[in-house]
């Protein structure tokens, strides 16, 4: 099988988000960056046991600067095979997912898997649009794929149940939580990692489709009411009469 | 302005969530000047109503379960172009979300996922505003293009009524479907936790899942919907769709009651936009006080069950 896995570069969860430039930019200084948790635990992952089961070739593929490949490396060296990153820095997710069609459009990739959302940007975009610019069959929110023959059967997560679907590859699958369990690179796959090939290609034309004018941090709570562990009538009163919730 | 708002009424049910959408529809075409036409998918039964919430048009197509994103999204676009829409709405769920980035390139459109505002005009172009870095700020983003396409943020506008009923008239369009819908496993009678209004969640602080019964049973009393932290869904004492967070279902209901969740930033992320938070936990020091309304330092195991108590008996149960 010929698998492709997009990932994407992303602060590290427990980054303290701040911004600069009067809040017209993140402010990436003193944060960690990680490969995004979605791309990493469940696309990545799953890309590998399919390759592992059905042989063939995972390869990982990220749109940004030079700086990214430190996390292109991780997902070396948890089992893709080989690696590319295309050049430019990912300003929106329509620049994205052109750079990523562009690519893919005639590689032959069986399924090519995206994660359901990156943690900064929250767009879960890219993977609708790649699959509109390929006109390849779209399957979002999965949580469950298996692979009979030419045919995969997936699990979506819908609101109030599952959905179960079949499709022919090739196809576009966004995933989630339940499509595998996160796997901790061991030294011997740090190590082939720094010799496996992580070709960078040069970007096609850009095109942004948004501009982000400002950000804003969440009004900070005015700080919590305590309430005494003995006096939890007072709980309900403060619920009904001031919070206005029950 | 030409609005066009997707309805997903496979169910044969118009909720609360979609006279939200169109409502919210009402709202640009206000401040904006234009109309709102709604596109159900299903048979319309019942979708008059979308009228009293602004919508000034209704149209159906025909009902069939099999319907995929891919069809879907190639409906919604060819009846976009037929009625020269500029801005078409989904909503941020599990029908909506793949709809976006797809009719934003089948469009010629631009795109923004979970809006929360009624979007400003600058240089003639919408600003909407949404959640970034999971709950840890906001964004206001211009759209470039002249077509737009959005989801919008489930519990960001509580809809009212407006107009009054209007006819649905049933429309026929070609789709193309590329995945088949074989099945749908339903659970039964859950609110799906982001358009849950109250929500009572338990962390590693319950100690095991043969404890959540006082869990449950302040839900009840609440008429909550049940969520958890990461690591209660990753050693299964309660199913992945409950994990609520940065890398788990994000919420905002009216009510967040935290059972022995510590408040880490993950958790934090996907809650925060609660509107009221309340914090049981014995550690005066777990930094989920520092993001809540209401708080009580206690165990939870004698803590819950007297809230349990206090509020059937303030309901009169
Ligand atoms: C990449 C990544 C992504 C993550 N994403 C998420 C996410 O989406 N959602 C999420 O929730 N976490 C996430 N986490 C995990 C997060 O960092 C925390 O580990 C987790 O939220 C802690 O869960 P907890 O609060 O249930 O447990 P703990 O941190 O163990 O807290 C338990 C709390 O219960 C209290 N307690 C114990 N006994 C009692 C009692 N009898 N009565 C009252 N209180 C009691 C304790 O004081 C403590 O505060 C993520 C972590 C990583 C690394």
């Amino acid at each position: 099988m010929n698998l492709l896995v997009c990932i994407s570069k992303t602060p590290d969860t427990t980054a303290r988000i701040a911004f600069k430039d009067d809040f017209t930019k993140f402010d990436e200084g003193g944060v960690q960056f990680i490969m995004n948790p979605f791309d990493e635990f469940y696309s990545l992952v799953r890309a590998i046991e399919l390759k592992e089961k059905f042989g063939g070739t995972v390869t990982v593929l990220n749109v940004g600067e030079p700086a990214n490949d430190i996390v292109i490396r991780k997902a070396l060296a948890i089992g893709a095979d080989k690696a590319v990153r295309i050049n430019t820095s990912p300003t929106s997710a329509f620049a994205v997912a052109k750079q990523i069609a562009e690519y893919a459009k005639d590689k032959s990739f069986d399924i090519i898997f995206f994660g359901k959302e990156t943690i900064d940007y929250n767009g879960g975009e890219v993977s609708g649009m790649v699959a509109a610019m390929l006109d390849l069959p779209f399957v979002n929110l999965a949580s469950h794929l298996e692979v009979d023959g030419t045919t995969a059967k997936l699990n979506r997560d819908i609101e109030g149940g599952v959905e179960k679907v079949e499709v022919e590859m090739p196809f576009i699958v966004s995933t989630a939580k339940g499509m595998a369990e996160q796997r901790i690179p061991n030294m011997r796959g740090i190590m082939m990692a720094k010799r496996k090939p992580l070709e960078v290609v040069e970007p096609v034309d850009k095109e942004d489709r948004v501009e982000i004018l400002k950000y804003e941090l969440p009004k900070a709570k005015s700080g919590v009411k305590l309430v005494d562990p003995d006096n939890i009538d007072e709980l309900v009163r403060l619920l009904h009469e001031e919070a206005k919730v029950i | 302005m030409k609005i066009l708002v997707y309805i997903d009424n496979r169910k044969n049910k118009i909720k609360k969530t979609d006279q939200e959408l169109v409502y919210y529809a009402h709202l640009i075409a206000q401040k904006h000047g234009g109309s709102v036409d709604a596109f159900v998918l299903g048979s319309g039964e019942g979708a008059e109503v979308l009228g009293k919430y602004g919508a000034d048009n209704v149209y159906a197509v025909a009902h069939d379960e099999t319907f995929d994103a891919n069809g879907i999204s190639s409906a919604v676009k060819n009846f976009a172009e037929d009625k020269g829409a500029d801005l078409v709405i989904v909503p941020f769920n599990s029908s909506g979300k793949p709809l976006v980035g797809m009719l934003s390139y089948m469009l010629d459109a631009s795109s923004v996922t979970g809006v929360l505002n009624v979007p400003e005009v600058e240089e003639s172009k919408l600003v909407f505003k949404k959640g970034v870095f999971s709950g840890k700020a906001f964004a206001y983003i211009k759209t470039l293009k002249d077509k737009v396409v959005v989801s919008l943020m489930t519990n960001s506008f509580s809809p009212e009524e407006v107009g009054s009923e209007v006819n649905v008239e049933a429309v026929n369009i070609p789709v193309d479907n590329k995945v088949k819908v074989v099945g749908i496993d339903k659970v039964e009678g859950k609110v799906p936790l982001p358009e849950a209004e109250r929500i009572v969640s338990g962390g590693r602080g319950m100690k095991g899942p043969e404890n959540w019964g006082v869990l449950l049973d302040l839900a009840k009393a609440l008429d909550a919907e049940t969520a958890c932290s990461r690591p209660v869904a990753d050693v299964g004492w309660r199913p992945h769709s409950e994990h609520v967070g940065q890398t788990g279902i994000v919420v905002r209901p009216n009510l967040y009651v935290a059972l022995g969740i510590s408040g880490a930033i993950q958790h934090l992320a996907g809650v925060s936009s609660s509107k009221v938070i309340v914090v049981i936990n014995k550690d005066p020091e777990a930094p989920f006080f520092k993001a809540a309304d209401y708080g009580v330092v206690g165990d939870l195991f004698e803590v819950a069950p007297k809230l349990t108590e206090a509020i059937n008996k303030f309901k009169g149960k």
